[in-house]
């Protein structure tokens, strides 16, 4: 239900997080359309990505990470079949399994006294280190975004990093008909 | 390649193929080509309005009086600025329009050129789908693929920009049935669609001992069958049956079974009616705050139905119980044939029960106003006009205020199609070129824009269109020198503080017509309306008949914003309890 002026206090639902995968016809001012969507109406969004999947159908997908009642959230997904250029929408926190993942770049400030600390901590997190040419310290995580946060947590105690997180991918785990 | 055309002339192509006898637009800069090729041909019309926000009202005018697409063609920049108001009106009230932008050059695109602005960006949120065309070879197809999408599903106002270089450039044209536009663009519903719902929807219907019929604009959208097949279907039920703003004429108001308006200024009747209802029935309608009322006490006791052409009207402010999503006409059409297969009949005892207790709502005789003295009560000017119109095939269209309510109120409307306001928007000056698009349309019929003296002037300028293309419309102005609605509103809710709600220095409004060159009249007293009236639909001119109405009259019945449809207020008398009033203040 929306947020107005008008709203029947008999929402009952919680607040939850959801991740909407939407696919789209990759033509112009298709984010625009979808993003517009979320600001015209008052939703929240926690991140967003898009990328083309298909090359030759001309396909992105666009994964969002929103919060909301189930109401509002249902009413996010019927407001995004709404555009012209959207094929799909599917609510992965719905459909039950999904399988989600975000990847971080962290560059470390590495001094001789924290060295040892911050290569156990990334061995412990699987980060890898990126070879670059400015012989930095530029790490790269991914996986679950609580396991990223972790670790930018657990780093942040040890020393001063610079962050740049993707936010969350995500796909259904569930076994499709045309598979089997 | 010899069979190539220039991108000006696939536009009028494109147009002519798509079946389009108008265009109503303004020339610019970035339009000349177009312009240019439109002046080589004789197929398609054009009418020049006054300002391009005159354009737009006329296309939807033309549209929601005739069914078919309203085409508007402006200039970039300012002209495309200028019809953002009426692509949001028609976003708003569902009407099917094709818009035309000039561009600049894609060369200075993103430079700040001249008469240039992002229009795809600033007229996103308010169409259904816009295109900017970069390539010569897509216009066609863009123009085929935006004419389905403005008249598929729930319609709306579609939007092409074509820089000038696309338009002066050479490409080939292809026709319409070789465009195949992917399904997931379009709403198709499967030939089986809601079948199970449907059958629990009418199973229902059948059960019910207080049942409404509740339906909105949707069922005009439809098409004249779907006014037809809904009042073939109530009529089956023996149900009465409420109608909104925008779905005044899908019943007749002559119609034993109608209760008239609900809403906001609707009928007692309806609104008790569907607040004590058990089974609601709502027919292209989207529950819109206007006609709810306080959500949490809206309809308490009632089982809903909801028909949409639109998934995303569903459970959108009010939590329904059976949800079809469908075309009017093909969802009741299933209706009915399930309602006679099963052979159901309602329950005669209660729904004669249900109409008593109605019948008892009816006696208080909501729209009751005091008419003694000479002075032109608006309800009563309203109430002549529909008297001296009523055997004339005639259009009504309405600017916005306190006269719309009126006309909704007390004009009735016999058919679908006749009648034109804006009501998702509210869109002051709406109502004039509205009614010159509805007179293109219907070159014989009588059109009649019920304005007030505020909403005229907001598109004054069209006086200069009507009068050249020899368009006999009728401005019936209820002139009370004031913003009414403003008004009535801070009157009961601003301590009566009229501010800026009172117009000094009106016009004279029969010198305006003469002006013009069209005809003035004036009536100021009760004894002379009926002859204002009778000239002014004798007129084969443009004219502008200019009622003297009491100024401070108010609108009733009203629901107060925050109240519920059994909280109508009747009268000025009867004051609303301070804690709710204080409340509702705070809602539009």
């Amino acid at each position: 239900m929306n947020k107005s002026v008008y709203a029947s206090p008999d929402q009952v639902s919680e607040t939850k997080r959801h991740i909407l995968t939407v696919l789209v016809d990759n033509e112009p001012g298709v984010l625009a359309r979808v993003i517009g969507m979320f600001s015209g109406r008052g939703y929240n969004i926690d991140s967003l990505n898009v990328a083309e999947v298909s090359n030759d159908e001309n396909i992105s997908r666009i994964t969002i990470v929103t919060h909301g009642t189930s109401e509002v959230v249902s009413q996010i997904e019927k407001q995004l079949l709404r555009i012209v250029p959207v094929h799909s929408v599917t609510n992965l926190d719905q459909e039950g399994s999904s399988v989600e993942a975000e990847v971080a770049l962290v560059y470390i400030y590495i001094s001789d006294t924290n060295k040892k600390k911050v290569y156990q901590l990334c061995d412990l997190y699987r980060a890898r280190k990126i070879e670059n040419e400015n012989n930095t310290t530029i790490f790269e995580i991914a996986g679950a975004s609580e396991r990223v946060n972790r670790f930018i947590k657990e780093i942040n105690e040890i020393t001063k990093v610079e962050i740049v997180r993707s936010g969350p991918v995500a796909i259904s785990s569930i076994k499709k008909n045309e598979e089997e | 390649m010899n069979n190539e055309i220039t991108g000006a002339e696939i536009v009028l192509k494109s147009l002519a193929e798509q079946g389009v006898e108008v265009v109503f637009g303004y020339p610019g800069g970035a339009v000349l080509p177009i312009y240019d090729t439109l002046f080589k041909q004789n197929s398609i019309k054009h009418v020049l309005v006054r300002q391009e926000g005159g354009a737009i009202h006329a296309a939807e005018g033309y549209a929601r009086s005739t069914g078919k697409t309203g085409v508007v063609l402006v200039t970039s920049g300012p002209g495309a600025t200028n019809v953002v108001t009426g692509l949001t009106d028609a976003m708003m009230d569902s009407v099917p329009i094709v818009c035309i932008t000039g561009q600049v050059p894609q060369h200075l695109i993103g430079s700040d050129a001249f008469q240039e602005c992002d229009t795809t960006g600033i007229t996103r949120p308010c169409t259904k789908h816009n295109y900017l065309v970069k390539d010569v070879n897509k216009l066609s197809s863009v123009f085929h693929e935006a004419f389905t999408i403005a008249q598929n599903g729930r319609p709306g106002p579609v939007l092409i920009d074509i820089p000038k270089d696309v338009q002066f450039a050479s490409g080939t044209y292809e026709e319409k049935n070789k465009i195949i536009i992917p399904s997931h663009r379009l709403f198709e519903p499967s030939p089986d669609f809601e079948k199970n719902k449907i059958e629990e929807a009418v199973e229902l219907i059948s059960k019910a001992k207080k049942p409404i019929f509740y339906i909105g604009g949707g069922c005009i959208n439809s098409g004249p069958r779907a006014s037809k097949l809904v009042r073939e279907f109530i009529n089956m039920v023996g149900s009465p049956v409420t109608m909104t703003l925008m779905g005044l004429g899908v019943v007749g108001s002559s119609d034993k079974n109608s209760l008239g308006m609900l809403g906001m200024h609707g009928m007692y009747e309806a609104n008790m009616a569907m607040h004590e209802c058990d089974v609601m029935i709502n027919i292209g309608a989207r529950f819109d705050d206007r006609v709810t009322g306080r959500l949490d006490a809206f309809s308490p006791n009632s089982k809903k139905i909801h028909i949409d052409i639109d998934e995303s009207n569903i459970n959108k402010t009010i939590n329904v119980d059976v949800p079809i999503i469908g075309d009017v006409k093909q969802v009741v059409e299933k209706m009915i044939s399930i309602w006679k297969e099963k052979k159901y009949k309602i329950d005669t005892d209660s729904l004669k029960l249900w109409w008593d207790k109605i019948n008892k709502w009816k006696e208080i005789d909501c729209l009751s106003y005091n008419n003694e003295g000479k002075q032109i009560k608006p309800q009563y000017a309203v109430q002549r006009l529909y008297e001296l119109t009523k055997n004339t095939k005639t259009f009504v269209t309405t600017e916005v205020g306190q006269h719309q309510m009126w006309a909704a109120q007390f004009y009735k409307f016999e058919e679908p199609n006749r009648w034109l306001t804006s009501g998702g928007l509210g869109t002051m000056g709406y109502g004039f070129p509205a009614a010159i698009g509805a007179q293109v349309g219907h070159p014989d019929a009588l059109v009649v824009d019920i304005a007030g003296d505020a909403s005229i002037l907001m598109n004054i300028q069209e006086m200069s269109t009507a009068v050249q293309y020899r368009l006999p419309v009728k401005i019936f102005i209820l002139n009370n020198e004031y913003m009414g609605m403003v008004r009535q509103w801070q009157e009961l809710l601003h301590g009566g503080r009229y501010s800026e709600s009172y117009t000094d220095s009106l016009p004279d409004f029969v010198k305006l017509a003469e002006s013009y060159k069209a005809v003035g009249l004036r009536a100021k007293t009760t004894e002379e309306l009926d002859d204002v009236i009778t000239e002014m639909i004798e007129t084969k001119n443009t004219v502008i008949a200019d009622i003297w109405v009491t100024k401070e009259e108010n609108c009733f019945p009203m629901i107060q914003s925050g109240s519920a449809h059994n909280e109508m207020m009747l009268s000025k008398d009867q004051k609303q309890d301070k804690k709710s009033a204080e409340k509702g203040k705070i809602l539009v």
